[in-house]
């Protein structure tokens, strides 16, 4: 078996564990590294009777699982602080947000940029209390600046200035270019607040992210991690109430190929509709799994075209081609002048 | 292969560096299981064959980080090791640091690169002393033990005539961003105890190149010195400032500038007296 079939076995099924060899454990490690699952892993394995080399790396991917979690929580807060004056709670997104709440899918997830949601009115001034509090705009030039505040749902990226930590301020969650248009008031009218100014979207909104994320924006790069932060919210907090709201938010095809993924993938409890994959949905898993056991990405056509679809469905064709029109002078005059 | 805690694996698109590694790892375990896997690949495909050029791709590893041509494989795989365990090990507190041992204590000698502690580490240990790393010092945060990471030695332009006779070593390096280089494999009782850690007992910071002299350290400044030495000592978060808070607190520190070789192995040896 493939080491990331395996993966994706040991995921769904950490009783497998004990038949995997040591050689074959090296590749399993270093695909669960690179499609940044080594730490989900090590939660679902703990406890096991394990080699013992094995326990000693998994027991490492839980410790930095655990910073990454102790880092997220701190950056939350900081950004909450920073944000008091807006008088509206900072909605949390993705691993930042599971782990605030305190949700499974936060096991040993890997956490990058601190994503937040605000209501687009409050955007301009969150911007400039984060600047004042010391963020900082990445360099960028004129254009990707314009690009962002024109057509993007977030922000430019802002690093803090001492922890170099990304917070990405988002008023929806998908390109205001993208065919779907999510209710982004809903999301954040439905939003459940926690303690210290902080928030998350209700149960059923998550999911819905976690699919757009996955499904409708990007090139399914580690998608088997979106894919199982979905398996993770529907096994702890179940569905429903989910088909509804998923087609409210324009959402639907994304929601059903997301549960008919997580279903085949990692055995998610679902009805039975959802539970047969299509021959597209196929291409799809076959994508997420293209890796070989060096964690070497695999399958250059397929990803190619997943790479396409990205920018197809991110923005209509006309503006596409003059998006990449307009980069590609720009990478030229770049190398052009050394 | 393995070396002390940390197991390899470690493909090539050439044999070439792959031979070198295992002649120069020879004495060196190879197990199964490896915790890190890295590559030593062609940047592009035609460069495979035309003016060959590494880059190291893996677990842990930096995208802008300069190819090497492929005469200097051996060099790069090296620094892919090296990159592991600076970018992913968590099990220890990792120090800059190169550590000899007498018995079950060690130790450790700080500095940044040229200080000089690689040197003094291998004349040291063909003096009686056993030889644990010249990288890494891997503090146990649970015990506060050395763990033993005895990779080769790699010595640099002046430094290279040096190499005691007899010793095993690598395919003389020329022209690297570091200059000529040369890897030197540990004594054979090195690396058969590497499972074997020792207390640390003794925390240097050498400097090569100046009048002998020496002073002992503010435990303020010790602490500010072995945070810089370290590579994880954020990513460690409590457990990585319990162990250094240890360190600080129960082994002495000092500086120690020293001219030639010979002179630095002989003050080491004489504050080790004088412990």
């Amino acid at each position: 078996m493939s080491a990331v079939r395996t993966l994706v076995a040991l995921l769904r099924d950490p009783r497998r564990a004990r038949a995997v060899d040591p050689a074959h454990w090296t590749e399993v490690l270093a695909v669960a590294r690179a499609e940044t699952l080594a730490g989900t892993l090590a939660y679902r394995l703990e406890g096991l009777a394990l080699p013992g080399e094995v326990v000693g790396a998994l027991a490492e991917a839980r410790i930095d699982a655990a910073e990454a979690r102790r880092t997220a929580l701190w950056e939350a807060n900081r950004v909450a602080l920073a944000l008091r004056p807006l008088g509206h709670p900072v909605i949390l997104l993705k691993g930042t947000a599971f782990v605030a709440a305190g949700l499974a899918a936060g096991q040993g997830r890997a956490i990058g940029d601190c994503d937040i949601l605000l209501p687009r009115p409050l955007l301009d001034h969150a911007e400039k209390l984060l600047v004042d509090a010391g963020w900082e705009w990445m360099k960028s030039d004129p254009y990707d600046d314009l690009y962002y505040r024109q057509w993007m749902h977030e922000l430019p990226p802002l690093v803090h200035g001492e922890r170099g930590r990304m917070v990405d301020v988002h008023h929806t969650i998908l390109p205001l270019t993208a065919r779907p248009t999510p209710d982004a008031q809903a999301l954040i009218g439905d939003a459940e607040v926690l303690d210290g100014g902080l928030a998350v979207l209700c149960h059923t909104d998550m999911i819905v992210h976690a699919a757009a994320h996955l499904l409708a924006d990007g090139e399914l790069a580690g998608g088997l991690r979106n894919l199982w932060d979905i398996h993770a919210l529907i096994q702890e907090r179940g569905m429903e109430g989910l088909e509804t709201r998923a087609a409210h938010h324009g959402l639907s095809f994304a929601v059903d190929r997301a549960l008919r993924l997580t279903h085949a993938l990692y055995g998610t409890t679902v009805p039975a509709r959802w539970q047969r994959l299509t021959m597209i949905d196929r291409l799809y898993r076959c994508r997420m799994m293209a890796r070989e056991g060096w964690a070497r990405e695999r399958h250059k056509a397929l990803r190619m075209m997943f790479y396409i679809r990205s920018h197809l469905i991110r923005m209509p064709l006309p503006m596409l081609i003059r998006h990449l029109w307009i980069k590609w002078r720009k990478g030229k005059a770049a190398t052009g002048s050394g | 292969m393995r070396v002390g805690p940390v197991g390899f694996r470690i493909g090539s698109d050439w044999h070439a560096p792959i031979a070198a590694l295992d002649a120069l790892y020879r004495d060196y375990p190879r197990p199964e299981f490896a915790d890190y896997s890295f590559r030593l690949e062609a940047v592009s495909p035609w460069r495979r064959r035309v003016r060959p050029s590494v880059r190291v791709a893996g677990d842990y590893w930096l995208p802008d980080a300069s190819p090497l041509p492929l005469a200097q494989g051996l060099l790069a795989a090296e620094m892919g090791m090296n990159l592991q365990v600076a970018l992913g090990h968590r099990r220890h507190l990792l120090l800059h640091a190169a550590v000899v041992a007498r018995g079950d204590r060690a130790i450790l000698m700080s500095g940044v690169s040229g200080a000089g502690k690689s040197t003094l580490a291998l004349m040291l240990s063909h003096r009686g002393w056993r030889f644990l790393g010249d990288e890494f010092a891997m503090i146990d945060p649970d015990t506060g033990l050395a763990h033993p990471f005895p990779r080769p030695v790699s010595l640099k332009n002046e430094s290279l005539s040096l190499i005691p006779e007899g010793c095993r070593t690598g395919p003389l390096l020329t022209g690297t961003p570091k200059g000529d280089v040369r890897h030197v494999a540990p004594p054979a009782a090195a690396i058969a105890a590497m499972d074997e850690p020792a207390r640390p007992a003794l925390v240097i910071f050498p400097r090569f190149g100046f009048p002998s002299a020496l002073s002992g350290l503010a435990p303020t400044e010790t602490f500010m010195r072995l945070t810089q030495a370290s590579t994880n000592y954020v990513a460690m978060g409590e457990a990585g400032f319990q162990a250094l808070t240890r360190l600080r607190a129960q082994v002495p520190a000092v500086a120690l500038d020293y001219p030639d070789g010979e002179a630095g192995v002989a003050a080491v040896e004489a504050l080790w007296e004088a412990l």
